[in-house]
């Protein structure tokens, strides 16, 4: 219908597909049926994101009719490629979507008023009834809804249609206020360390979410702060991208010089509870960097990977607490660390050493027992006089370092701690990604049995992503016995391999920013197995949301949050190449054509 | 190659076991430095088997593998890669996800000698213009003849003596199998010993010095390579179906 702003060809919107738009009403329908009998709408409504407007249980129901709305719309596909086409059909489309949508929610609030099956739902409840009817009559609400739901499918269609720039301004706008509003905690003690309250007191309703006229601030920030920077960012980075080599790694050093420095000053403007938050996002971030390594580089699916964990834990807490039961040497933190590493490096060698060997699935079981088996050795009287059982080891010292002791007591002290060793961790992982051994995982993740032909030492290279994985493992771990101050098996429930390895994945395996980014979003805001996050009221649906963020991951995005940009933006060019190469416009003598 | 001369790498009187499955049965052969020879038989004829005990991913049960005159029976695979023994593995097998440059240099990952290692990019690069302009793209998205390339290419990258090809022409276009076909002999010319898998036996025995003929894990028949055109028992059984083009 119109020409793309970049020049490809002119494309011709295909007429109303009714079999998708119904199949998209379906999945709304389902979807908000599902969110509602999750209890996710009852159970979220108490944290706002716009106070009166919108609180965060209506907003989980009413992204639904929006986002597939705006999925829904035409596409056609070119040249291998999906491409996105503007038409004023996807208005109706995207009506369509919302109101099938809403219609769920609507039978759902018809069957739920006339029969009761609360005894195998819960949330099958008088209280969900009430929200969805807005605490009016059922009619009303159904009403309300079906509006609602069509305005919004409308909105979500219309993202189709509106120029580009109104889109991402639009897109711009939402997800700024919906931020701010999130990190809320976050922004509130970050600003209260520069002592900029009054800023915080006037966005903030004071029982949690954006008063309106600060969500108009946010949103006018969202506008204004774009079109003031332009597109200088750019300018910049061109300007960085043409410098000569040596030029632009020294920009990059100073670059990283600052970066570390902020990074080291936050703690110190952080409440304790925002330090003790991130220092839990550092202990994943060390441990997601630990699983890339094993997951991401070498290809091996470990799910027992909190095994490491698990023993670095534990021999910190032998080695340092005065409690130890069996063995209690009482060495400082930074002796003990030494010997942790050691011998969580050879655990790990001992547990890879026969599990090595097998590939695939019957690998990933393994692991999965290993991981269980020592957990369960932590726990069992068999080896109570040595870790103590159940009652787990307690009163761990924590780290001494002359003038403080860091511990649990002062998050922020942790923080720093942690920080240091992600520092270390990413320093390693980022060396051993670029050596010859990385290259070999590499060569191991994608075919071992060729790798092994070009002279690769399959077992031992496969050995060592398990070792470095583990001795990773293990620097969490001793940070978290001297955070915790106490230990005890349920620390390290299978879970947390689980958990560990879906932040691995949404952020995108083999990539160390990736993996960074998914452990501050995913631990960060919704939380770890145990820790809080910043969206505290998520915790009954951590898993949920964890379980539906993997699947959605797998199927449309496998590469992760964080795309490694050094090959996608070598693809983006080449793919277009290869596209044009299968329609048969560039001649390579080939298997297409043969002679 | 003259009979006095020590074989480059040599089966004697191999015998190859998975399990209790005889593979191998009392199999030998000699390929001398610089000859082209191939290896022809139809499925489960034991031609994989046969590349895999030379390049000791599989230990046979009874016999030994000769490199050079020294017995690397029980060495690991590493061993006979890095004194000159590559395998381009049958339907290319690239690392799909990693760049052209990367699975090049993955074929030199023994090796130590820059300047060496450099040379041999250069060589690929000269023998594959194409390969230089791909370098960085990512290799699963190549083309099949251009993912030929980078297979040859990166088995060249370890400086080979001994080139190993399992199946060179399966999955290729017909008219990219005469090329291909070309590109081994320009490599043979080198100097590079080739020993080639085959099923299609008709075109590997027109570039071939020698062959050999395995069924059933017994090698049937062994002479020249203008000989084996001319038997009429394997004309029945193998030129008759692969070989009517």
């Amino acid at each position: 219908m119109t020409a793309t702003s970049n020049g490809t060809p002119t494309l011709e919107a295909p007429g109303l597909d009714w079999r998708r738009q119904i199949r998209f009403s379906l999945i709304g329908a389902l979807s908000s049926a599902f969110i509602a009998l999750a209890g996710m709408p009852v159970g979220l409504d108490r944290r706002n994101i716009i106070q009166p407007l919108l609180s965060m249980g209506y907003l989980s129901l009413l992204w639904v009719p929006f986002v597939l709305a705006s999925l829904a719309g035409s596409q056609v596909v070119l040249e291998g490629m999906t491409e996105r086409v503007r038409s004023s059909k996807d208005l109706v489309a995207g009506a369509l979507v919302g109101l099938g949508s809403a219609l769920g929610l609507v039978a759902l609030m018809i069957l739920v008023k006339n029969f009761n099956i609360r005894d195998p739902l819960v949330n099958w409840s008088p209280q969900l009834l009430d929200l969805l009817s807005f605490n009016r009559s059922a009619g009303l609400g159904m009403v309300f809804w079906i509006v609602l739901g069509t305005t919004l499918g409308l909105m979500g269609g219309a993202m189709h249609v509106v120029p580009t720039a109104v889109r991402s301004k639009t897109l711009t706008v939402l997800l700024s206020v919906l931020a701010v509003s999130v990190l809320e905690t976050f922004i509130t003690d970050l600003l209260k360390g520069f002592q900029l309250e009054i800023f915080t007191d006037f966005i903030y309703y004071k029982r949690g979410g954006l008063e309106i006229v600060g969500a108009l601030l946010v949103a006018a920030l969202a506008i204004v702060i774009p079109l003031l920077v332009g597109d200088r960012i750019t300018v910049v980075r061109t300007r960085v991208r043409e410098m000569p080599a040596d030029e632009r790694s020294r920009v990059n050093l100073i670059l990283l010089l600052v970066g570390s420095a902020l990074l080291l000053v936050l703690p110190f403007f952080l409440g304790k509870i925002t330090n003790e938050l991130l220092a839990n996002v550092g202990l994943f971030v060390l441990l997601a960097l630990g699983l890339n390594i094993v997951v991401g580089l070498a290809g091996i699916l470990d799910l027992g990977y909190v095994a490491f964990f698990a023993v670095g834990g534990y021999t910190t807490a032998v080695l340092t607490s005065p409690n130890s039961p069996g063995f209690s040497p009482q060495l400082p933190w930074p002796v003990a660390l030494i010997v942790v590493v050691v011998l969580t490096g050879l655990v790990g060698l001992f547990i890879g050493a026969p599990v090595i060997r097998m590939r695939g699935d019957y690998l990933a079981i393994v692991t999965l027992g290993f991981g269980e088996i020592i957990r369960l050795l932590f726990l069992s009287d068999w080896l109570s006089g040595w870790f103590g059982g159940a009652q787990g080891i307690t009163n761990i010292p924590g780290v001494d370092v002359g003038f403080a002791t860091v511990n649990g007591i002062d998050p922020r002290s942790i923080f720093l701690l942690v920080l240091v060793f992600s520092a270390i961790a990413i320093y390693i992982s980022w060396r051993l990604e670029h050596s010859r051994i990385g290259r070999a995982w590499m060569a191991i993740r994608e075919d071992e049995d060729v790798a092994e032909a070009m002279g690769v030492n399959t077992t031992n290279t496969k050995l060592m992503a398990f070792v470095v994985g583990a001795v990773l493992a293990s620097f969490s771990g001793a940070i978290f016995s001297a955070k915790v101050g106490s230990i005890f098996p349920t620390s390290f429930l299978m879970l947390i391999s689980i958990i560990i390895l879906v932040v691995v994945i949404v952020g995108g395996m083999g990539n160390i920013v990736g993996v960074i980014v998914g452990a501050l979003v995913l631990i960060g805001i919704l939380g770890g197995p145990k820790q809080p996050g910043l969206l505290q009221e998520f915790s009954e649906f951590k898993l949920l949301i964890y379980g539906a963020l993997l699947v959605w991951m797998m199927l449309k995005r496998p590469e992760g949050l964080v795309p490694n940009v050094r090959r996608s933006r070598e693809l983006h060019q080449e793919e277009f190449l290869q596209d044009a190469w299968l329609k048969g416009e560039i001649d390579t003598d080939d298997e297409e054509n043969p002679s | 190659m003259t009979e006095n001369q020590v074989p480059l790498l040599e089966f004697r009187g191999i015998n190859t076991h998975y399990g209790a499955v005889h593979i191998l049965k009392d199999v030998d052969l000699s390929i001398f430095a610089g000859e082209l020879v191939c290896l022809l038989g139809g499925n489960a004829s034991g031609k994989s088997t046969t590349l895999k005990t030379l390049l000791g991913m599989v230990t046979p049960t009874t016999g030994d593998v000769v490199l050079d005159g020294e017995i690397v029976t029980h060495r690991s695979t590493s061993y006979r890669v890095e004194r000159g023994v590559t395998m381009v593995p049958e339907n290319r097998r690239l690392f799909k996800r990693l760049s052209v440059r990367e699975n090049l240099e993955l074929g030199a990952y023994l090796r130590t000698d820059r300047d060496g290692i450099a040379n041999d990019l250069e060589r690929v690069f000269e023998m594959f213009p194409r390969v230089k302009e791909r370098l960085n793209q990512k290799s699963g998205t190549l083309s099949g003849g251009e993912q030929q390339m980078v297979a040859v290419g990166r088995a060249l990258m370890s400086n080979p003596r001994v080139l190993l090809m399992d199946e060179p022409s399966m999955g290729l276009a017909p008219a990219l199998v005469q090329t291909n076909f070309e590109l081994i002999q320009q490599i043979h010319e080198e100097g590079v010993a080739i020993f080639i898998v085959e099923q299609n036996a008709n075109m590997a025995l027109s570039i071939a010095d020698r062959g050999w003929v395995l069924q059933t894990g017994k090698v049937v028949l062994d002479d020249s390579a203008e000989a084996l055109l001319a038997n009429p028992e394997l004309r029945a059984s193998y030129l008759g179906e692969s070989g009517n083009r």
